[in-house]
């Protein structure tokens, strides 16, 4: 076992950070989420330069050839500066649906496109009723001359709204929360029906419909598998990012009860204070560990041990970031509770992402369902 | 003794519930039942229809519109108003700036401001943090200098609520700046129409616009406005902190959330059963509520007490009572969290979700949760941290 980065990875994780750190500013950002697609294609550009778009991809694909370190390190510095470009959606979940599907004709088509930056895609897979059942599907694929077609509704779609290409989950047979009879399908997005909002983190979202929609076919037989291997991908992705977010919003509380001044002294000088910010710290380096956990098993191939090990993952940084969170407000006092300050974003953020792809509770379930956590 | 209530108190409760639920439009009480504010307009609404019945400002003094009522009245009261999602009289005017004139103003300033304040004919609000001056506040430097008959006043307020609704403001300024921190502090009127007074709105983390910055620019504000006597503000600002020594719990709100959460909950599936009878969600549930009933019970304890304590004088038990209540209270906004799942995640403003014709996302008060568990981590920041309040026990209570 070696905790220590490569030499490559460290360069990777250099580079991302001072990208991050320059482009996103408090107010940079701020900018960012009042712009109309919530985004920003020069910072897309950016990533595609800097080799962040294709970090997990083969190098026959343009990338990077790395892989769930790499994509660690870039979830750290995205929680870190709270990223809004559709990363997560177009690398993490569509790249991952086409890296796992096994078609090599799509992997050559698309894989090198997300990398170079000249396509958004998205992953179009939750439903209104599916809480957090991933094998919930009702939206159907049936056959159309050479193609498929698609109809029904998906919700809560991330990027939904911006993205060019969709990967859309479908119902081949079997009833609704069946795990087999599953398909994913590639849409274009031109001239879907699609309706996108902000969420409360400043990402984006869509609910988007489809109708008699024709599409290709990813996969037509059991995607079952494919996709719980990218959900847990994309678990790992939001441990690493709110573990990023965390050791900001947990810096950035030190840094102020060192400063704030109240009854002549700093808060900091509190003992009782400094024993909540201790105990933040216990809580940050829990979270931190199960990220490098999440990491180093979400490429695991036996799918069950897999998916019990992100879900332990989730649950403890569910955990880890609701106590944090809270407390960083807390000890902040009013300012926190502003927009104006960047806590409070973090705290937003990594609510939402305790609710993404299953929540704490869900995933502890998972655990109680599997009989252990090992 | 005995613990249940009299029938005269059972028959005051439910008088009190017909004329809220009946009184008070639906319109406005569904709101806040899902989780959006009140209006300006549907706040002064409903304070006009229970001032009119004299239910807006029960605990003052009957010359100005009390009801001298027991603390058990006026317990249940809070009560009734809240489970029955009734905007609560604003409490600048009703719980703070009122009494403190009731007590301490001079007849004109009676005359002048009570009944308006009751009737929310004048919106006031607080003007008494500051960016350097929060948990601590008697280190408030914003300055008011006496020139001729009028106060002269330089500094600056922040996080007051609701500022930019407000005809006025109450402030604690500093008219002695040699005197030790709590003895030159004043406590002054001031019109907000006054030249030399900015407002800047803040946005709070739920997205909504709640709290303002106020800045003072040589705002001349005549010597009249000052209540009682020059620097003893810090005793009438203690008195106006000691007033709210029950209300502070929030019990009735508590309650009010419950219920919503059950009923939504029974709404929502996992897989194939209904979220309220998945045994989990309910052991959650029910320790909420386990924590509530102990904390009413503490509260009546604290309530019967009333009568054996001065007015105005803050009872340590209280804080209790804040930090158990402002807990609760944001226990409940986390179940309602876990009902609504993953469609907490969609944003709208409240004008989006009042007069949007698209559908709404997901369950019913999806778009509420989230912008409510954000808000309500003020509750234990705000009216003395939950900190102070431990300080407050240890001290007061413990004897440390
Ligand atoms: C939404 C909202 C609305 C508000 N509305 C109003 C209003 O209308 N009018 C008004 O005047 N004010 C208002 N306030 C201000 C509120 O009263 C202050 O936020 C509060 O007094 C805390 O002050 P602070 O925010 O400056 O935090 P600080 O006092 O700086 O405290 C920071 C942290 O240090 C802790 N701390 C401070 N001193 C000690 C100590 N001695 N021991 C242990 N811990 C300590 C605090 O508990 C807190 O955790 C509002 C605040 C909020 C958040």
């Amino acid at each position: 076992m070696d905790f220590d980065l490569s030499d490559d990875q460290r360069l990777l994780k250099d580079s991302v950070d001072r990208l991050v750190a320059d482009i996103y500013g408090f107010e940079q950002r701020k900018a960012l989420l009042a712009s109309s697609d919530g985004w920003s294609r020069e910072n897309w550009a950016k990533f595609a330069e800097l080799g962040l778009l294709g970090a997990n991809f083969a190098e026959q694909h343009n990338g990077f050839g790395g892989g769930a370190v790499e994509t660690m390190l870039i979830a750290q510095a995205f929680g870190r500066g709270l990223v809004v470009e559709p990363y997560l959606a177009t690398v993490t979940l569509a790249g991952g649906l086409l890296r796992h599907c096994g078609v090599a004709s799509l992997q050559d088509e698309y894989l090198p496109r997300i990398a170079a930056g000249e396509v958004t895609m998205c992953f179009a897979h939750h439903e209104r009723l599916a809480r957090y059942n991933q094998d919930y599907v009702s939206v159907s694929a049936t056959r159309a001359g050479d193609g498929w077609q698609i109809n029904g509704e998906k919700s809560l779609v991330l990027h939904g709204a911006t993205a060019d290409k969709i990967i859309v989950s479908a119902r081949i047979s079997g009833a609704v929360t069946d795990a087999g009879g599953i398909g994913l399908f590639l849409v274009d997005a031109a001239g879907l029906q699609r309706r996108g909002y902000a969420t409360q983190d400043g990402q984006r979202a869509a609910e988007i419909s489809f109708s008699a929609t024709p599409a290709e076919a990813v996969l037509s037989l059991d995607a079952h598998g494919v996709i719980a291997q990218t959900i847990d991908e994309a678990s790992a992705f939001l441990c690493a990012e709110a573990v990023g977010a965390m050791e900001d919003m947990h810096a950035t509380t030190i840094d102020y009860m060192k400063t704030r001044k109240q009854f002549g002294r700093a808060i900091g000088e509190f003992q009782v204070l400094q024993h909540r910010a201790v105990d933040m710290l216990v809580e940050l380096e829990q979270a931190r560990s199960m990220s490098l956990y999440a990491t180093m098993m979400s490429s695991e191939t036996d799918a069950a041990e897999r998916s019990r090990a992100i879900s332990a993952a989730r649950v403890q940084i569910g955990t880890s970031s609701r106590k944090l969170g809270q407390e960083a407000i807390q000890l902040h006092g009013g300012i926190a509770m502003t927009m104006e300050y960047k806590v409070g974003h973090y705290f937003k953020r990594l609510t939402m992402i305790e609710k993404t792809f299953g929540d704490t509770e869900s995933h502890r379930a998972r655990l109680v369902a599997a009989g252990t956590a090992f | 003794m005995d613990l249940s209530f009299t029938a005269e108190e059972r028959a005051f409760r439910a008088e009190l519930r017909d004329f809220f639920h009946t009184a008070v439009p639906d319109r406005i009480r569904r709101k806040l039942r899902e989780g959006l504010h009140a209006s300006k307009e549907e706040q002064v609404e409903a304070q006009r229809i229970l001032n009119a019945r004299g239910l807006a400002v029960p605990h003052w003094p009957v010359e100005w519109g009390g009801q001298n009522w027991s603390p058990i009245q006026t317990y249940i009261y809070q009560d009734e108003l809240q489970q029955a999602s009734v905007p609560s009289p604003l409490p600048f005017n009703c719980s703070m700036v009122g009494p403190v004139i009731a007590e301490f103003g001079s007849q004109v300033h009676k005359q002048r401001f009570l009944a308006r304040a009751a009737n929310l004919d004048d919106w006031w609000c607080q003007g008494f943090s500051e960016p350097g001056a929060g948990s601590d506040l008697a280190s408030l430097r914003t300055a008011a200098v006496r020139d001729g008959d009028h106060f002269v006043i330089n500094g600056q307020k922040t996080w007051t609520t609701l500022g930019q609704y407000a005809d006025w403001i109450f402030v604690l300024a500093r008219t002695d700046m040699a005197a030790k921190k709590q003895e030159g502090i004043s406590f002054i009127l001031v019109d907000m129409k006054t030249p030399g007074i900015t407002v800047r709105p803040i946005q709070t983390i739920d997205g909504g616009v709640e709290v303002n910055e106020v800045w003072f620019d040589d705002v001349r504000v005549p010597a009249e406005n000052l209540v009682g006597e020059i620097n003893k503000g810090w005793d009438y600002a203690k008195f106006l902190l000691g007033n709210e020594r029950t209300g502070i719990a929030r019990i009735g709100i508590s309650k009010a959330r419950l219920l919503r959460i059950r009923e939504l909950a029974a709404m929502e599936h996992v897989g194939e059963i209904r979220l309220i009878d998945d045994p989990k969600f309910r052991e959650k549930l029910v320790n909420v509520e386990v924590e509530l009933k102990a904390l009413e019970m503490t509260q009546l304890r604290v309530v019967a007490q009333e009568k054996y304590l001065p007015r105005g004088k803050p009872n340590p038990m209280s804080s209790v009572l804040k930090i158990k209540g402002s807990e609760l209270q944001q226990a409940t906004t986390e179940l309602m969290m876990d009902v609504i799942g993953p469609y907490v995640a969609p944003f709208f403003t409240e004008e989006e979700l009042e007069f949007r014709n698209e559908p709404p996302i997901g369950p019913d008060d999806a778009a509420t949760a989230a912008p409510m568990y954000f808000n309500m981590r003020k509750v234990s920041i705000y009216g003395g941290s939950n900190e102070i309040q431990r300080n407050i026990l240890a001290k007061a209570v413990l004897g440390f």
